[in-house]
């Protein structure tokens, strides 16, 4: 490929143009003489190359040429016919450099002009060499590149601190919306959701459990006699006493005024149902003070266990945890109840 | 308009003013989240809104709010640096403004900045052509050039400009390029810096 050229006197061009001239065009030329020799080179590869002769040193003494063709020692043989060169640097070899080579002279006899600019490692060549703008041509992208990158970290940081505080956001709503507000366990929802899972999780051999319905005795009458704020108080006592006799992997749920429902993971062996349940009971029966008086409450309890039933619905557990619940109840309150599945009021062990 | 529009304004009225003018801010205008969001969009209204409310609770004229959100925006060091990309010294930066809206849109697809065109009137008089979305953006880069003025060390004159009916300009006189030294400015990010 020629060059399309209106001077005739071509040869002025060439002898007007000085390593400054050079220099100002390329800022990162570089000159060989014909035995690989550096003859002159551009302000900013002269700062790269570093303070020391450079002038009359060798290529190789700072440059490594990557895919240099096989056999061929001597730069300028190894070098020969090709346009696009890619070197790195021996001081920072992570540091590559690419540029293209034209010859001096009729067949480089005066040697090779090489124009030489960064490639991906831009940023880090800056960085290390302290280059400044005027160490760029105008005609080079690497200022755009620049700005390109510095603009990309600040915009994906941004979007980094958005996607955490959006994560942050829903995490909280979502405990919001299966959190009981007033007792801080678990809510309906949130049950409903549990339940559903354990109960897949058994088709997929997941671990047996039991449910327990808990309904308070007697609580209206400290809600008529002390008051509501005390009812308060002491429905976050009964979810305190619930959350200490489980277990962290048991779930503890408030599911209307003064029920709650405890999903026991892994416990369903019925003697230990009943003992937890009793303990649960006698606790809840300690006496509860509210500034200086003092009520007694206690609670009945219902349970339904997972391998009583050949295929369980949270719809039959929930019915035979109510069942044993109310048998409880009829029993004379303050006591647990076992459900069997399908069972009439006759089929239950209290 | 881009949510970094209303962020800034909001930013610039907490660093300069308080959370407590801002949450004033925030409450005439209805905007009862924690803030803007950098990286998504709202309603064009909102930000019109968001600029009246400001100059009623600050009690100050529209323009030199705008003015100073201007240099804010040219104080901030992640903007300010890529501002400093526009050139090696105080000229060459006014003549990259003619790139901003390019530069900017390199970066945000969607950033609506003004289009900007400088006119060279004598050696050293320009008028910037600023052309935007919403009335303002004249106010703002007029902040900005005076800002980033002595951010290069230059001593210019800045002022907006009486322009054509519905547009808007700012005058630069640059008296000197090189009046003193100007903040430090490094082509490498600093080492740690995460912005």
């Amino acid at each position: 490929m020629s060059a399309p050229c209106a001077c005739q006197n071509w040869v002025r061009l060439a002898r007007g143009l000085g390593p400054d001239a050079l220099g100002q065009l390329m800022p990162m030329f570089l000159w060989l003489d014909p035995q690989g020799r550096i003859s002159a080179l551009g302000p900013a590869l002269g700062k790269i190359l570093g303070p020391g002769r450079i002038l009359g040193s060798r290529f190789e003494q700072h440059f490594r040429l990557r895919c240099a063709r096989a056999g061929r020692s001597g730069v300028a043989s190894a070098l020969d016919g090709r346009r696009r060169i890619s070197l790195s640097l021996r001081v920072r070899p992570e540091i590559t450099l690419r540029g293209s080579v034209a010859d001096v002279g009729l067949g480089a006899a005066d040697g090779l002009l090489l124009n030489l600019s960064f490639g991906i490692h831009l940023a880090e060549a800056v960085r290390e060499f302290g280059l400044t703008e005027t160490d760029f041509a105008p005609s080079d992208m690497a200022m755009e590149l620049l700005y390109l990158q510095e603009a990309k970290a600040t915009v994906l940081n941004e979007l980094r601190a958005l996607t955490v505080r959006l994560e942050d956001a829903r995490r909280s709503a979502l405990s919001e919306a299966q959190t009981d507000p007033l007792t801080g366990v678990a809510n309906r929802r949130a049950f409903d959701l549990a339940l559903e899972r354990l109960i897949r999780g058994l088709g997929r051999g997941g671990q047996s459990f039991a449910l327990a319905h808990v309904d308070l005795d007697y609580f209206k009458s400290v809600n008529d006699t002390l008051g509501h704020a005390a009812g308060d108080q002491l429905l976050r006592n009964v979810a305190r006493v619930l959350e200490e006799e489980t277990r962290r992997s048991d779930l503890v749920a408030r599911v209307g005024g003064d029920e709650f429902v405890l999903l026991l993971r892994g416990a369903t062996d019925p003697e230990r149902l009943q003992s937890l349940g009793a303990r649960i009971i006698a606790r809840l029966e300690e006496p509860f003070t509210y500034g200086e008086q003092t009520c007694r409450i206690s609670a009945s309890i219902g349970v339904a266990l997972s391998p009583d039933y050949d295929e369980p619905t949270a719809e039959a557990m929930l019915a035979d945890a109510d069942a044993a619940l109310y048998l409880s109840k009829r029993l004379g309150k303050g006591r647990c109840s076992l459900a069997a599945p399908q069972a009439d009021a006759e089929g239950m062990r209290a | 308009m881009h949510g970094l529009i209303n962020k800034s304004i909001q930013a610039f009225l907490r660093a300069n003013y308080g959370q407590r003018l801002w949450l004033q801010v925030a409450e005439r205008v209805g905007f009862d989240s924690e803030g803007f969001e950098a990286m998504l969009r709202y309603d064009d209204q909102l930000t019109e809104d968001l600029l009246q409310a400001s100059v009623e609770a600050l009690d100050k004229p529209r323009g030199v709010l705008l003015e100073d959100i201007g240099a804010y925006l040219a104080s901030l060091e992640p903007i300010r640096r890529l501002l400093r990309f526009g050139g090696e010294d105080y000229w060459e930066f006014l003549q990259s403004l003619d790139e901003l809206q390019g530069r900017g849109q390199m970066t945000l697809p969607d950033l609506e900045l003004p289009e900007l065109a400088l006119r060279t009137l004598r050696g050293a008089q320009f008028i910037l052509d600023v052309d935007g979305t919403i009335p303002g953006w004249g106010a703002v880069m007029t902040g900005l050039l005076r800002a980033m003025a002595d951010d290069y060390g230059a001593l210019a004159m800045i002022e907006e400009a009486e322009a054509a009916e519905g547009r808007e300009a700012v005058q630069v006189v640059l008296l000197e390029a090189a009046f003193n030294e100007g903040r430090r400015f490094d082509l490498a990010r600093p080492v740690g810096s995460s912005r």
